[in-house]
């Protein structure tokens, strides 16, 4: 099969958005502006997983991770205040140099396996996940992953009740730290 | 598409090592989470690749699985990072360090 040049074109636009944005979160110095680009990149990768012929997922991505993900990142730094910009002193001297080398290190080895082992040719058109997705994901998920299904229950249940517990504000703490507040004011 | 594999997976390696810089370099918390949702949809698009090049649905359902257990995990970090920042004041990394060796 031949690669056609304008699926290339889109490729790399797509992937270049995400690239982008991806540095975008580590680099802003604002928390705001690194969720608001972690949006974006979660963005281009739904727009992949439709290239990818998983329509479902990209549907999931976005009502998921774009829209609860990230407003609740948002809301937590609003909740918080702290977009204030961070501290850069480095507390652990080499800490960063050793950090991007590690990070470029994987890549490299990554970028290097995929090269070696990985099938330079284009994906076949015949394998064809994108037609039924839907039908496909739900047959799977009710038969061969029941019980993991089921199970998924389990970490959704636990993790409301922490959040509420973790969340909730202690008594004592609470009248401890106002009658602090009222003493210094 | 007719792109082929290895691009969706070089792609996936670098949103990777993206993640994993600024999960080591970062040193506020809620950045340090949003790096670790970098990194998970990065695993996500080789999954969804593999799914594609050998025709199987078992890797979307995988996936599936992952935003499933990354909502969870998301929803229980920050409620951690929500109670750290009550007692410390702070969300930087350095400032949690009570149970430091």
């Amino acid at each position: 099969m031949k690669t056609s040049w304008p699926d290339i074109l889109f490729f790399a636009i797509v992937c270049g958005i995400a690239l982008g944005a991806a540095l975008r979160v580590v680099l802003s110095k604002n928390a705001v502006h690194s969720a608001l680009m972690l949006a974006l990149t979660l963005f281009s990768v739904a727009v992949i997983f439709i290239a990818q012929s998983a329509p479902f997922l990209a549907a999931v991505q976005m009502i998921v991770y774009a829209g609860a993900v990230v407003v609740l990142f948002l809301f937590v730094i609003m909740l918080l205040g702290v977009d204030k910009n961070e501290d850069l002193r480095e507390t652990l001297r080499g800490q960063r140099p050793a950090a991007l080398g590690l990070a470029l290190l994987f890549a490299v080895g990554t970028v290097g396996v995929i090269r070696l082992y990985g099938s330079g040719a284009p994906q076949a058109e015949a394998i064809a996940l994108g037609a039924d997705n839907v039908q496909l994901i739900a047959d799977a998920l009710f038969t061969t992953y029941l019980y993991a299904f089921e199970i998924t229950a389990a970490p959704l249940l636990v993790a409301a009740i922490a959040a509420v517990v973790l969340a909730k504000r202690e008594r004592p703490a609470k009248s401890l730290s106002e009658s602090r507040e009222d003493g210094s004011a | 598409m007719n792109v082929p594999t290895n691009a969706y997976l070089i792609f996936s390696a670098l949103l990777f090592a993206i993640g994993m810089a600024g999960f080591m370099i970062r040193r506020n918390v809620i950045v340090m989470f949003m790096c670790v949702e970098l990194m998970l949809n990065a695993v996500n698009v080789a999954f969804v690749t593999f799914a594609r090049s050998f025709g199987d649905v078992a890797g979307q359902v995988i996936v599936f699985f992952v935003m499933v257990i990354a909502a969870v995990e998301v929803v229980v970090g920050l409620a951690i990072i929500v109670a750290i920042y009550r007692r410390r004041e702070s969300v930087s990394a350095d400032d949690a360090s009570v149970m430091k060796g």
